[in-house]
């Protein structure tokens, strides 16, 4: 701790800090794998090719987004995945079961899903148990009740018949239909992943709460030591989570119609996987929202590509892993290169 | 405003579960003079400090701001009253640029934005106002040396209005070069009127930048003295326990 050391480290080059901007290496993954599906695949470079890759990404991108936004306030959802089946059970449940209409069963679901966000926030913010433990207590939990009610309700483990429900072509329209674009049919779901990532661009680089974000996952103490009000961030941070999760369960159960009850469980290490290939750090206070949406657009290529080539689908897990490795060491150097000149 | 001192202690006190980690201690800070916390690791520094900051409630004793018995419910209170801490440990986010580090907690607004334009300018303008030589806003706080850190801290400060500037150990981690800045800025703070509270277990640091000087040693003041009534020999022995340092002296001495 010398103070020549000191001089030396502090002239860090420009370039240097450009690249460790968190998207990098999400971008050249991007490029990459593009690349490797498009010269062997043409269906895959068509445009209908590309909104059927594009549809897989949307609905992981929204989760993803999100996700990203939890882990750079330094905590993790791993009851994002199932929340999502919730959402979509209620909703179907009670436009199916119980006559109410689909716009009114939204609601509720939505209600429902805001209502644990917050108590997995609340949880976590008040007994300062890691939010992998909390928030695998609510996995468990809620992967019991989708099963248990569901069970009870319908004597099978899936509810279905949402067509015929009171609003549903309203709802369908907006959450589940396509747009033409030049002749070839896109999911709608593609633009509300769009604009969710824009707004959680804009919320983490241009406004107040996007700089809490950083400092409560950088460094909770030192945020709340300056006015950070740390646990009104944290628990903003898991509602926008389960916001998000509501979001996708209505779209898929909106699109499908029925939903199994065993929905979701798995997808929530996919959504970290996602945010952490688009660079997030799993220690938090750094990350992109725009690298977590490419880190989805990633899992959609593979996804879809590896079927256009009439590879093995089981070949995804492989790729799945790869990425994963890749983006760790990658973050890893951002990391050291981090805490290299701090002492 | 009123002559006298901007923050005061009565006999105050704090024990966490069995530990008596402060009893009894009393002081004040007026504006512009620096008051010097000493004492050895353990002694109560930072908890006398953290009670002043709002960040732990006393339990014992009064505490005064303006001469109003107070209880700080929070640290953003005490910043409400002018009452600003740059703490050895936890002063920055490392990760976070430079200038969203300086506004953190007291970002400007545009609308429901974040000026980030204005935020940027203002912190590179402090920062060069109290004579702060940053290459680039846009850095993370972690490439700043520790000197650099605390300085930008320091800045932040007294750029929100403190009048009283709480400094934990701010040069305990430091090398000598890096220490001097830091008090420099310490002494450009008071200069504006600012009062100080400086922690730490420096004698050499404390004595040139202090007026009075507060002893801590296990929870307990063993003493105060104004800079009239001590020689920084004086204030090193007592710092040391005289006694053990010339023992020690002794016996590292070559045979
Ligand atoms: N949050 C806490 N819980 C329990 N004991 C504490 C806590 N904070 C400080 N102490 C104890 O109080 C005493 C004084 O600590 P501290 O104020 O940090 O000393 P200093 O800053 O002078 O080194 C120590 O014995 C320490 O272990
Ligand atoms: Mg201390």
């Amino acid at each position: 701790m010398t103070v020549a050391a000191d001089e030396r480290i502090a002239h860090v080059g420009t370039a240097r800090r450009l690249l460790i901007r968190p998207e990098l290496g999400a971008v050249v993954g991007l490029v990459v794998v593009f690349v490797f599906f498009a010269a062997q695949s043409p269906v895959f470079r068509s445009p209908a090719g590309i909104a059927n890759w594009l549809d897989p990404a949307a609905t992981l991108g929204i989760m993803a987004v999100a996700v990203a936004l939890l882990m750079i306030g330094g905590e993790f959802d791993l009851s994002a995945g199932v929340l999502t089946g919730t959402s979509g059970l209620i909703l179907v449940t009670l436009a199916t079961r119980f006559g109410f209409n689909v716009w009114l069963a939204m609601l509720a679901g939505l209600v429902v899903a805001l209502a644990v966000g917050f108590a997995n926030g609340l949880i976590v913010t008040r007994t300062r148990l890691p939010s992998f433990i909390v928030t695998l207590g609510t996995f468990l939990m809620l992967q019991g009740v989708n099963l248990g009610v569901t069970k009870a309700i319908t004597g099978t483990v899936q509810v279905s018949g949402l067509r015929r429900a009171e609003g549903f072509e309203g709802a369908s329209a907006l959450l589940a239909g396509t747009v033409a674009v030049g002749g070839t049919s896109f999911r709608v779901a593609i633009l509300w992943w769009i604009l969710v990532t824009a707004v959680a661009t804009w919320v983490l680089v241009r406004s107040k709460a996007g700089n809490w974000i950083f400092a409560v996952g950088g460094n909770e103490q030192a945020a709340r030591a300056v006015g950070v009000p740390a646990a009104r961030t944290k628990i903003a941070l898991f509602m926008t989570t389960a916001f998000a999760a509501w979001l996708v369960g209505s779209i898929l159960a909106l699109r499908y119609t029925s939903v199994q009850a065993n929905i979701g469980i798995g997808q929530e290490f996919i959504y970290i996987i996602a945010a952490v290939i688009g660079g997030c750090l799993l220690t938090g206070g750094y990350g992109s929202a725009v690298g977590a949406a490419i880190g989805a657009v990633i899992f959609g290529m593979a996804d879809k590509g590896i079927v256009f080539l009439g590879w093995d689908a089981d070949w995804f897990t492989f790729f799945l892993g790869a990425m994963l490795l890749l983006a760790t060491l990658a973050n890893r150097l951002v990391r050291r290169y981090a805490e290299q000149v701090r002492h | 405003m009123s002559a006298g001192p901007l923050l005061e202690t009565r006999g105050i006190g704090k024990t966490f579960g069995s530990v008596l980690a402060l009893r009894e201690v009393s002081m004040s800070v007026a504006a512009g003079q620096v008051v010097c916390v000493l004492g050895d690791n353990g002694a109560g520094k930072s908890t006398l400090i953290k009670i002043l900051a709002g960040v732990h409630r006393h339990d014992a004793g009064a505490y005064l701001v303006d001469g109003e018995e107070v209880r700080l419910t929070s640290p953003r209170d005490a910043l409400d009253r002018g009452i600003a801490t740059v703490y050895q440990d936890l002063a920055m986010i490392p990760l976070m640029s430079v200038w969203r580090n300086f506004f953190l907690g007291s970002e400007p607004r545009k609308g429901l934005a974040f000026d980030v334009a204005r935020a940027r300018r203002v912190a590179r303008e402090e920062l060069r106002a109290m004579g702060i030589d940053i290459r680039d806003v846009d850095q993370p706080v972690g490439t700043l040396s520790g000197g650099e850190r605390q300085s930008v801290a320091i800045a932040r400060a007294v750029y929100f209005g403190a009048r009283v500037l709480i400094l934990d150990e701010p040069t305990s981690a430091l090398g000598v070069k890096q220490a001097g800045v830091v008090l420099r800025y310490l002494a450009r703070a008071r200069d504006r009127g600012l009062g100080v509270v400086f922690i730490t277990h420096n004698p050499h640091h404390a004595y040139p930048v202090g007026d009075r000087f507060l002893l801590l040693n296990r929870g307990t003041a063993v003493g105060e003295y104004g800079k009239d009534d001590i020689t920084a020999q004086e204030l090193t022995a007592l710092m040391a326990g005289g006694a053990e340092l010339e023992e020690l002296a002794h016996e590292l001495r070559r045979e």
